[in-house]
């Protein structure tokens, strides 16, 4: 049953104790799972029921996403709109699959189950990790003391919400934006993506004013294609020796 | 009613995304342009959230109390401190600015 995936194994070489390994996937799992509780509290600030916010952390359980919904809807967006944003946050989700898969070789019969962990803090941990058995470890650890933590606290904050009334007298509007700057933060690593979040920022401030709620960030995302094209187009110019293998056949 | 289909919308795609990164074999998404992209949405869309998020109030842009707040958070995120402490300072600022009068 337990069928594996053709990567060679990692090694005995690199051992991690198991110890060590809950340790780290301990402490992402509950720092950021006790931010759980700051989407509770945006999430009811935003108007949604009780049901609804812990619904989202129960079924969509990628914060980017969840945040995003939340505020698409309080603008009053659209909900296929506001759905479709959250969606594509979420698309990369989806490669952090492909390398875990590749990682920890899961049964098939055992995917399903763990895909609802694929976010980026599990991914994180378990690709730092030396070995298949620390990875596993990590994965596992990391997944459930997060799931568990994110979901108790988006209860808490949905309550406490309620009980402080106006959530923006409290600040708590700005947690939102401080969550996507969080993340956003250590992805502008070279002038591309900077580029990609710059082209992003004009467009959605820009056309916010002019298109409906929601749709200004979908056509924000073209930033990303934008920049990859003109990108290219530059890497045909003659001098694009610092640039990896990858750039061969980008023929766009 | 319609914030329900926009979760169930929203919980189907998502997991779906996740499931698919799971099964499908690897190559199939390795091209290297696919990548690139993959790797370059979540910046456009968090940039463009970032900044809706501190600068919109309905569908007019407006200076407010949360940009003290998310530039504290700026600030916080540069000292590399956890990420509990990066959105604690954003909404502790910005309840400061606004009990002030900001």
């Amino acid at each position: 049953m337990a069928e594996q995936t053709a990567v060679a194994d990692i090694g005995a070489d690199g051992e991690k104790a198991d110890s060590a390994v809950v340790r780290d996937a301990l402490g992402v799992g509950v720092a950021v799972g006790l931010s759980g509780f700051a989407f509770g509290v945006t999430s009811a600030g935003s108007g949604l029921s009780l049901l609804q916010s812990c619904a989202l952390s129960l079924l969509v359980f990628t914060g980017a996403s969840q945040f995003a919904l939340v505020g698409a809807l309080a603008a009053g967006g659209n909900p296929l709109t506001a759905a479709a944003g959250a969606f594509f946050l979420g698309v990369r989700n989806a490669f952090y699959g492909l390398r875990l898969s590749q990682v920890l070789a899961l049964p098939r019969v055992l995917r399903p189950f763990a895909a609802q962990w694929v976010i980026d803090e599990t991914t994180a941990v378990t690709l730092a990790q030396p070995s298949r058995r620390s990875a596993r470890i990590g994965f596992g650890v990391t997944g459930l003391s997060l799931y568990v933590l994110w979901n108790l606290t988006t209860l808490l904050g949905a309550l406490g919400a309620k009980a402080i009334g106006d959530t923006d007298a409290w600040g708590l509007d700005a947690a939102g934006p401080a969550v996507f700057l969080a993340l956003l933060a250590p992805m502008l690593k070279t002038p591309v993506e900077r580029a990609v979040a710059g082209l992003a920022v004009v467009l959605g401030l820009g056309l916010l004013p002019v298109l409906p709620a929601g749709v200004p960030v979908l056509v924000a995302a073209l930033a990303a294609p934008a920049v990859l094209f003109l990108e290219g187009r530059r890497r045909q110019a003659p001098r694009n020796d610092a640039l990896r293998n990858d750039a061969q056949e980008e023929d766009r | 009613m319609n914030t329900w289909i926009a979760i169930g919308a929203t919980a189907l795609g998502c997991y779906a995304v996740k499931l698919a990164g799971l099964l499908v074999p690897a190559g199939a998404l390795e091209k290297p342009l696919v990548r690139r992209l993959a790797a370059l949405l979540p910046v456009a869309l968090l940039a463009a959230l970032t900044a809706q998020q501190t600068f919109a109030d309905g569908r007019a842009l407006v200076v407010d109390a949360r940009l003290a707040g998310v530039a504290a958070a700026a600030v916080v995120l540069v000292l590399r401190a956890p990420f509990l402490l990066v959105v604690a300072a954003a909404v502790v600022v910005t309840a400061g600015v606004r009990a002030m009068g900001g």
